[in-house]
């Protein structure tokens, strides 16, 4: 198999571990006024995420960085395409991430109030910017020959691209629900899974839709089995979520997001950017790749670090696993 | 403003306001696990209130360090679309390279760190110390063999018009980059040498001063570190203006604004007028005769290029003009200035030096006074070493600016030795956006970042003032005990 092909898989596995990962994260954020009632609920919601949300986080930048690497065209045009969206994810992070590590460290109402503003609107606006982002890159963007973008800032939009804005939205949403239910104990827990339960249906539709239209313009058979697999998946975890079986959810949940990305990555190869101009505009997997000796070096540097990634994250994981109610949270001791 | 020069404008606020912040995690997160280090081989409280203390204060700035990073991880493509599709096949490695193998390990052992307190057993937990702080000065030598790159390509070959990778080995040993890591890792050490010793002098010149030990301690690290940094930035700093007489004449000559072609060349100290062009002929400088000959060769009669004879020699070999193409803007088939900013090199670079070595005189100055147990009375003391914090921080922006534009018009120089062809001009790098898009993200990333370095140095500062007891309550009683499940650390 050529390294481009590989790298091209590459790339849609670090979507798909930043999809998995940082959705909940986005998920627990925006259900933080929702799920969270009072200030020690809130809290057990964010320290389910503490440990993790900032290595959660690096799936994102090492998917944009080796798509920099391993496909510069790509990086390039997709990135100053979608120039104001990317600019409201990186606000949105940048915000998220600072309030995480903020929130906590004055005692005042109004102090934590409005971290927790910022948390919530961090998690909406990068969940909104990444699905359209996207959709954008799997439906096509209009570009001339040279990968420039025609027209306006805001020339691509469609309603299919705001469903993909959505999608991530939903997902996130459920996932996140999920995740509580998953890591949380006592009242939070149960009313996390009647949550996920009672949205699940509504919030996981505009990812299907989605991936249907997206199947309807570019799917080949196998992409549609695909499909098939992800509508069972998401049914099964909510049955399962409404056995209590959260774990089994929680993989399951999984599995809609791994379904979806190869269905979306599937349905963009042998492209990495659809041109809506014209189709000979299109960039392709082998017309932007770095050169085989770049490659190479990147396989080196992906085949031994991406192991480790999941060793030692998986390792966090594992350290942290115990649920967490609001009797662990300790009483707020700061200057 | 064109599109260009907002997204050099906002590239340029973007990344001093991101070196603000780099310099002080890198240089106390490896403090602080040394100190967690000496807690944990020796068992005295006075580390462990150390640890805890600067820990502290590191992660408050920490988090603002990685999400003002990710900015620059999206900028190159956003802003300079042109820029990226050159370089990305040699430049895009290290970048990449940085996230997987540095990035990663940093953010998910701080996670570890932050909550592992009483969890992880105590080796583990330091190891957890040293993955992260360690991970931070590798993210540094990916980021700096990057930006040496652009300084310098090397270990490339043209093919198609687009500069390809031959070797990533030359990249990573770049000699810019060699000299550029240890140059840049000691500034984020006098950085935290100075932020020890300021706010260590603040609590004990209190009125009513407890843990004397603790800042005793602190200062005196602070300060040996604060002087150590100082001399390996004189040598490396030293080490990096002879290769950059070689690499980029044109950077030298306009940090000295040497008009004229020299031999021996004279060092300026200080300009009297203005160091703006064309002629040169109204600035009035003190200078030491030869030394700037002997800081470029080692060799007190050698010549030293000046502005003009540059310039032509770059007409001549990189055009007198830019072509006409409606993508460079006003530029488009316009000459072509050589020379980069006078006034903002000239006295960047001494501003890079002069705040650099009144960081090293106030480190040497707090040792001395507070040596064998005495502490100096007077208020100046405690406003001088206060005010030395930020003098390290200048020195590290000036330099930036300094070296970054310095190499304008170029944002890849052309290396002299190198391959023809590797090189490229910032305004051909910017990408196809309107000025309204480069507009907003300017004035919003600026507000973002003016807000929250508002609420920095609010934390900062009140975790600083608070001292040991606002990291480390004293225990309760023991009726009032917390249960076995509460969680050591929880946000």
């Amino acid at each position: 198999m050529d390294l481009a092909l590989v790298w091209f898989l590459i790339i849609a596995f670090f979507w798909l571990g930043y999809l998995f990962l940082e959705g909940f994260d986005f998920g627990v954020g925006m259900l933080l006024p929702v799920l969270g009632r009072d200030e020690k609920e809130r809290r057990v919601m964010v320290n389910t995420i503490g440990p993790v949300w900032d290595g959660n986080e690096v799936w994102l930048i090492v998917a944009v960085g080796a798509t920099f690497a391993a496909f510069p065209g790509w990086y390039a045009t997709l990135l100053s395409s979608a120039y104001l969206p990317l600019l409201a994810v990186l606000v949105g992070l940048i915000g998220r991430g600072v309030a995480f590590e903020y929130r906590g460290k004055v005692d005042s109402v109004r102090w934590r109030r409005n971290w927790d503003r910022v948390i919530v609107v961090g998690s909406w606006l990068p969940a909104l910017g990444v699905g359209l982002l996207l959709s954008w890159n799997v439906l096509g963007l209009p570009i001339d020959a040279a990968g420039n973008r025609v027209g306006s800032a805001f020339a691509s939009i469609q309603w299919e691209t705001l469903l993909g804005a959505l999608a991530i939205v939903g997902f996130s949403l459920v996932h996140g629900a999920v995740f509580v239910a998953l890591k949380t104990e006592g009242d939070i827990r149960s009313r996390a899974r009647r949550l996920a339960l009672r949205i699940g249906p509504v919030a996981l539709l505009p990812l299907l839709g989605l991936l249907l239209v997206v199947q309807m313009r570019t799917g080949s058979s196998w992409t549609w089995l695909v499909v098939g697999l992800v509508v069972i998946a998401a049914i099964l975890a909510l049955v399962f979520l409404s056995a209590g079986r959260e774990g089994r959810a929680f993989a399951l949940m999984a599995m809609v997001i791994v379904g979806s990305v190869v269905a979306l990555f599937g349905a963009l190869y042998p492209n990495v950017i659809p041109s809506t101009v014209d189709p000979a505009f299109s960039l392709t997997i082998e017309a932007t790749a770095s050169s085989p000796y770049t490659l190479k070096v990147m396989t080196w540097i992906a085949g031994f670090g991406a192991p480790a990634v999941l060793v030692y994250q998986g390792w966090t994981y594992w350290v942290f696993r115990k649920r967490i109610g609001t009797a662990h949270i300790p009483p707020v001791r700061v200057p | 403003m064109d599109v260009l020069d907002l997204a050099r404008w906002q590239f340029g606020i973007t990344t001093v306001y991101h070196f603000l912040m780099v310099p002080l995690t890198i240089g106390l997160a490896i403090l602080v696990a040394g100190m967690q280090t000496a807690w944990v081989r020796t068992g005295d409280v006075k580390y462990l209130k150390m640890t805890k203390f600067w820990g502290k204060l590191m992660l408050v700035n920490f988090a603002m360090g990685v999400v003002t990073g990710i900015v620059q991880e999206f900028q190159f493509g956003m802003s300079w679309s042109a820029y990226s599709r050159f370089v990305g096949d040699a430049f895009g490695a290290p970048l990449a390279m940085e996230g997987l193998l540095a990035f990663f390990v940093e953010s998910t052992f701080l996670g570890l760190w932050i909550f592992g307190w009483d969890k992880l057993p105590k080796k583990v937990h330091l190891a957890c110390a040293w993955a992260f702080s360690l991970a931070t000065v590798a993210s540094a030598y990916f980021i700096l063999a990057a930006n040496s790159w652009m300084q310098h390509p090397v270990g490339v070959e043209m093919v198609d018009g687009r500069p390809r990778l031959t070797s990533i080995w030359a990249l990573l040993t770049n000699n810019t980059a060699l000299a550029a890591i240890p140059h840049t890792i000691a500034g984020c050490f006098a950085v935290a040498g100075a932020f020890l010793v300021g706010v260590a002098v603040w609590h004990l010149t209190r009125r009513r001063s407890e843990e004397t030990a603790v800042w005793r301690s602190s200062l005196k690290l602070g300060g040996v570190v604060g002087m150590v940094s100082f001399a390996l930035l004189a040598v490396t700093g030293d080490i990096q203006g002879k290769l950059m007489f070689e690499q980029q004449p044109m950077k030298m000559a306009a940090a000295e604004a040497l008009c004229h072609t020299e031999q021996p060349a004279s060092f300026s100290i200080f300009a009297i007028g203005d160091v703006t062009r064309p002629d040169c002929e109204n600035v009035k400088s003190i200078t030491v005769p030869a030394l700037l000959s002997f800081l470029a060769h080692n060799d007190f009669t050698s010549e030293v290029k000046g502005i003009e004879d540059l310039t032509k020699e770059y007409k001549a070999k990189y055009g007198e003009f830019y072509p006409v193409d409606p993508r460079l803007g006003e530029l488009s088939g316009q000459p072509i200035d050589y020379v980069p900013n006078l006034p903002v090199t000239y006295w960047g670079f001494r501003f890079m030096i002069g705040f650099g070595a009144l960081a090293a005189l106030a480190a040497a100055a707090a040792l001395w006074l507070t040596r064998k147990g005495r502490m100096p009375a007077s208020p100046w003391f405690r406003r001088a070493a206060l005010a030395g914090i930020a003098t390290p921080f200048l020195a590290n922006s000036f330099g930036w600016i300094f070296t970054e534009m310095g190499r304008q018009p170029f944002v890849v120089v052309p290396n002299p030795t190198g391959v023809d062809g590797v090189w490229m001009f910032t305004a051909r790098g910017v990408s196809g956006l309107t000025v309204g898009e480069v507009l907003t993200s300017l004035i919003v990333l600026t507000l973002v970042y003016a807000a929250l370095a508002v609420m920095e140095v609010f934390l900062l500062r009140r975790y600083a003032r608070a001292g040991i007891a606002g990291v480390m309550p004293p225990d309760k009683p023991a009726a009032e005990k917390k249960s076995d499940d509460e969680l050591a650390f929880a946000y």
